[in-house]
């Protein structure tokens, strides 16, 4: 298949049974619907429809796929359970379960009857295997459904000439298949009898939505069982024969270089050590445990080359930050007319996950074989065989399930790392980053800044000017192939620089009739181990531009609530806004240095609206627990979304709770402090992402019934509108609006770890501190 | 090298490691017990959370040679053995498990059997003082879940603390 097929029809597709022993269905992974424009009202001075609302990062990621797809297939096996190896990557966001519900729903077949598996890197989907942009379900949902139906028809077919009735007569259920004589036969008997001998083309018609049983319906995730048992399984859980334990011993400055090993022979020689290589990231060390590991990272004496950021600090980055800014577009000259200006500063944030950075590896001489957390396996894989000297076909990339990603896993830096490490060790490895190696050497939302100017005359906004100037967003994992070939006709140009410009158009856009609207990206450094962090620019521009929209409306003598109501211009947004004020009670009293802030979002084809109370009182900001933050608490979220069809409204939920968690990190406690070339952060108990003392003790999401058919993105849409609802209602209860975030990022409240060793040795006191 | 004896999911275990690995590694690398997880190694986390007869703690934390033979460690792959078969919810797991399922808690999963294990022994800790688990004491969880499963953590203990 090089192309994709045109739909027949609403709900009419072409799919194939394949030539095999037990039925194997099929799509062609391309069958995306075509992108949609969202109508749109404006009665206010309107702005000029922006890029997102006509073609959005989604349309060109499911534009991208449709060309160079693939067939996807479903296997009918004879215990009667339907197989799929999904061509994206479970990070936690839930699509295996929803990819599950999809097959139950169109095969007529319980959900703990579908086995939903991940996909090897198949190089022949090019571009369609990559998980990012909130794009998997919007990509994947038409395509998996069409499999399934395929696979039904071609059941009903063979139960048709098995039970000797005609497939209308027949009803699917449970995976049965009964005749009205009563007479019935299950998948399972069916799958050898429903085989093709040779791959044929077959046409189905998809359920109709009013039919719905599984999709839509709130549905706990297949894998809970495995997550609470301790049985699923991460890359270091894995059993690979020779595997050993493996880390790597890391420079003092970011991304440093070693130069030589000063006792080498020594660190050999330490209980349980095998290995000790010099790499080009840093000098690796493979032991018969990772406790071994540590100490030998920690022993070993290592002659640096100072990273590119040597020298470099906050200020320093923010003084260049601050000498590449354009001037803002011009404003219109009215008499009259009130300038309303923001200018903010976002320090730099991590994305590391739970699960840090590891792949195991086996290199050999003529194959080598990889298994990662990967969202880019493609591409890893063409990288990987690059750097071994190998064609890509000698190299196995085996996709596995991640301890989270926040888009750290569309880098593959830890796959590539292991491959060089066994191959110059000549043993497979288990390579684990290290916790303070994934915070300070990880991946990381760049720092930048955002500067607003708004033109009001009376009641009216007539100008609205956004330009966000930041450290260089990372897009160099694949996601960049896509985009040049996609979008040569953009006026970027090539390079990563035009990328993130790509990126920055297609995602961002003012929700608001706001007259002349222009919202412009500068990136301007290169050096930093940055990328798409949940949600990429959204947080920092919705944040900049909901704080002077409350400075806008108090010029105008309405209330956050009223204005954006009024100056919106979506049905779907005003029934988010609307939902948030009702069940979150705007404008109910609030004792003093208590508040509440409300903010909104749109993109990925979704609209969310968030509704905080947020307490500042000094009782609260000064509460004191042992190694952490404290600070504004935020009492209680209303979260309302409106993502399109909702596969499973369980999954979007939680989905909107974890995104909740991050934007209330972002806007009071998590970042990164760079100082002298690295970044201090080592610990979970110096990077403050959002913990049980800071999170909200009430939480409301509300899944919106939605107008639209199809789904939208969900694994983002939490984060930018808590951000900035966090971000208002601290302006409400302090009566300063802050101009840099996180909030308390200018107190370093943590003595940082030394960055010579580079990783801290665990401690030997636990067994005094048992509770 | 020494031997080292210990009751592991209640079974004693011989082990061949130095004393002053830590049990995280003994378990995960050298049994393959590989419910505990790796967060941070230095006792910050919580991730590897399991129990120390009975107590939770973290074994990132505890070199292998302090453990004494009769000390009874359990991973989360021992904690319905923790109650009789008749406390057991209806996938033959332990309360605190069954609330985590019925709630849908995890994402990633990957810091949840540590969660689930410092959830039970908060329970057990409040009711040994004699009270019911606050909103104060579920602010107490050092365990950090970076998905931000938290909202339902805190209905899964409180849940669970209930079917206990």
């Amino acid at each position: 298949m090089s192309t994709s097929l045109p739909p027949l029809g609403r709900r009419h597709f072409l799919g194939y049974v394949l030539g095999g022993s037990t039925l194997i269905a099929a799509a062609d992974l391309g069958l995306a619907d075509a992108p949609s424009a969202f109508a749109e009202t404006s009665a206010r001075v309107p702005t000029p429809p922006q890029i997102p609302e006509l073609y959005d990062l989604n349309d060109l990621l499911a534009d991208a796929a449709r060309p160079t797809a693939n067939l996807i297939t479903i296997v009918i096996r004879e215990d009667g359970t339907a197989t799929f190896a999904l061509p994206r990557m479970e990070v936690g966001q839930g699509i295996t379960t929803s990819t599950a519900m999809l097959i139950a729903e169109e095969l007529d077949l319980p959900l703990d009857k579908v086995e939903v598996t991940l996909a090897p890197a198949r190089p022949e989907l090019l571009f369609n295997q990559l998980t990012g942009g909130s794009n998997t379900t919007i990509s994947t949902y038409t395509p998996i459904r069409v499999a399934a139906a395929v696979a039904r028809l071609a059941l009903l077919e063979a139960a048709a000439a098995f039970l000797g009735d005609t497939v209308d007569a027949l009803v699917a259920k449970g995976g049965v298949i009964t005749a009205p004589s009563g007479s019935s036969v299950t998948y399972g008997e069916l799958a050898g009898k429903a085989a093709s001998p040779a791959t044929r083309q077959v046409e189905v018609q998809l359920k109709g939505e009013e039919s719905f049983t599984v999709i839509g319906q709130p549905t706990n995730r297949v894998d809970a069982i495995d997550a609470v048992t301790g049985r699923k399984e991460f890359t270091t859980d894995l059993q690979v024969k020779g595997a050993l334990p493996t880390m790597v011993c890391r420079a003092p400055t970011l991304n440093g270089t070693p130069r030589r090993v000063r006792n080498l022979a020594e660190v050999k020689r330490m209980p349980g050590v095998t290995h000790v290589v010099q790499v080009s990231t840093g000098v690796a060390v493979r032991a018969a445990t990772f406790g071994q590991c540590i100490d030998a990272v920690r022993a070993l004496d290592v002659e640096w080359k100072d990273g590119p950021v040597a020298k470099e600090n906050d200020a320093s980055i923010l003084r260049r930050l601050r000498a590449a800014q354009l001037p803002m577009p011009a404003l219109p000259d009215t008499p009259l007319a009130r300038t309303i200006t923001g200018d903010f500063t976002f320090y730099f944030r991590s994305n590391s996950a739970m699960d840090t950075n590891s792949a195991v590896a086996d290199v050999r001489k003529d194959r080598a074989t990889i298994w990662a957390g990967l969202k880019s396996p493609v591409v890893a894989q063409q990288r990987i065989a690059e750097k071994l000297g190998m064609r890509p076909d000698q190299v196995t990339v085996n996709v596995v399930t991640a301890g989270g990603s926040f888009g750290r896993r569309l880098f593959f830096d830890g796959a590539l790392e292991a491959a060089e490490i066994s191959k110059k060790m000549g043993k497979p490895v288990k390579l684990m980053w290290h916790r303070a190696d994934d915070a300070r050497v990880g991946r990381g939302h760049p720092m930048g800044t955002c500067r607003v100017q708004a033109t009001v005359v009376g009641q009216e906004v007539l100008a609205f000017n956004q330009s966000l100037t930041c450290v260089e967003t990372d897009f160099r994992h694949g996601l960049g192939e896509i985009i040049t070939a996609q979008a040569a006709d953009l006026p970027a140009g090539l390079g990563n620089l035009g990328f993130a410009e790509t990126i920055f158009a297609l995602t961002q856009e003012v929700p608001y009739d706001f007259g002349a609207v222009v919202q412009t990206l500068v990136e301007t450094d290169d050096r930093f181990n940055t990328g798409s962090m949940r949600n990429i620019y959204s947080p920092d521009v919705r944040v900049a531009s909901e704080l002077v929209v409350d400075q806008i409306a108090a010029t105008m003598g309405l209330d956050p609530l009223a204005f954006r109501r009024r100056f919106q211009r979506n049905p779907r947004l005003l029934a988010v806004l609307d939902k948030v004020a009702e069940v979150g009670q705007w404008g109910k009293a609030m004792p003093a240095g208590t508040a509440q802030g409300i903010a909104i979002h749109k993109e990925y084809k979704g609209v969310s609206a968030c509704l905080v109370e947020i307490d500042c009182r000094p009782a609260t900001v000064g509460r004191t627990i042992r190694e952490a933050v404290t600070g504004p608490r935020v009492t209680r979220v209303t979260y309302a979304v409106d993502v399109g069809l909702a596969i499973n409204p369980r999954g979007l939920e939680a989905q909107m709770q974890g995104g909740i968690n991050d934007g209330i990190a972002l806007a009071l406690t998590s970042s990164l402090h760079l100082r002298d070339g690295h970044f201090l952060e080592a610990s979970w108990d110096n990077y403050f992402y959002t913990r049980q003392w800071n999170t909200p003790p009430q939480v409301d999401v509300i899944v919106m019934p939605s107008t639209e058919k199809l789904p939208g993105g969900a694994g983002e849409a939490g984060v930018a509108a808590t951000f900035a609802a966090v971000a208002c209602a601290y302006a409400r209860a302090t009566g300063t609006v802050p101009t840099y975030f996180p909030i308390n990022h200018k107190e370093l409240s943590f003595k940082p770890k030394p960055v010579v060793p580079p990783i801290p040795q665990s401690p030997t006191n636990g067994l005094a501190q048992t509770s | 090298m020494p031997k080292q004896k210990f009751i592991l999911n209640g079974k004693s275990v011989t082990v061949d490691v130095a004393d002053d690995v830590r049990l995280l590694w003994v378990l995960r690398d050298r049994l393959g017990v590989t419910g505990p997880k790796y967060g941070c190694g230095i006792n910050v986390c919580k991730a590897c959370t399991s129990h120390i007869n009975g107590k939770a703690f973290n074994p990132c934390a505890v070199p292998v040679g302090r453990l004494a033979p009769d000390d009874e460690v359990t991973t989360i792959e021992g904690l319905p053995e923790e109650v009789a078969p008749a406390q057991r919810g209806a996938n033959g797991l332990h309360p605190m498990q069954e609330a985590w399922l019925d709630r849908d808690v995890a994402q990633c999963g990957y810091c949840q059997p540590g969660q689930i294990m410092a959830a039970v022994a908060l329970v057990k800790r409040v009711r040994r003082e004699g009270r019911e688990i606050t909103d104060a004491d579920l602010d107490t969880i050092r365990n950090i879940c970076r998905c931000g499963t938290y909202a339902r953590i805190r209905e899964a203990v409180v849940d669970g603390a209930g079917r206990m």
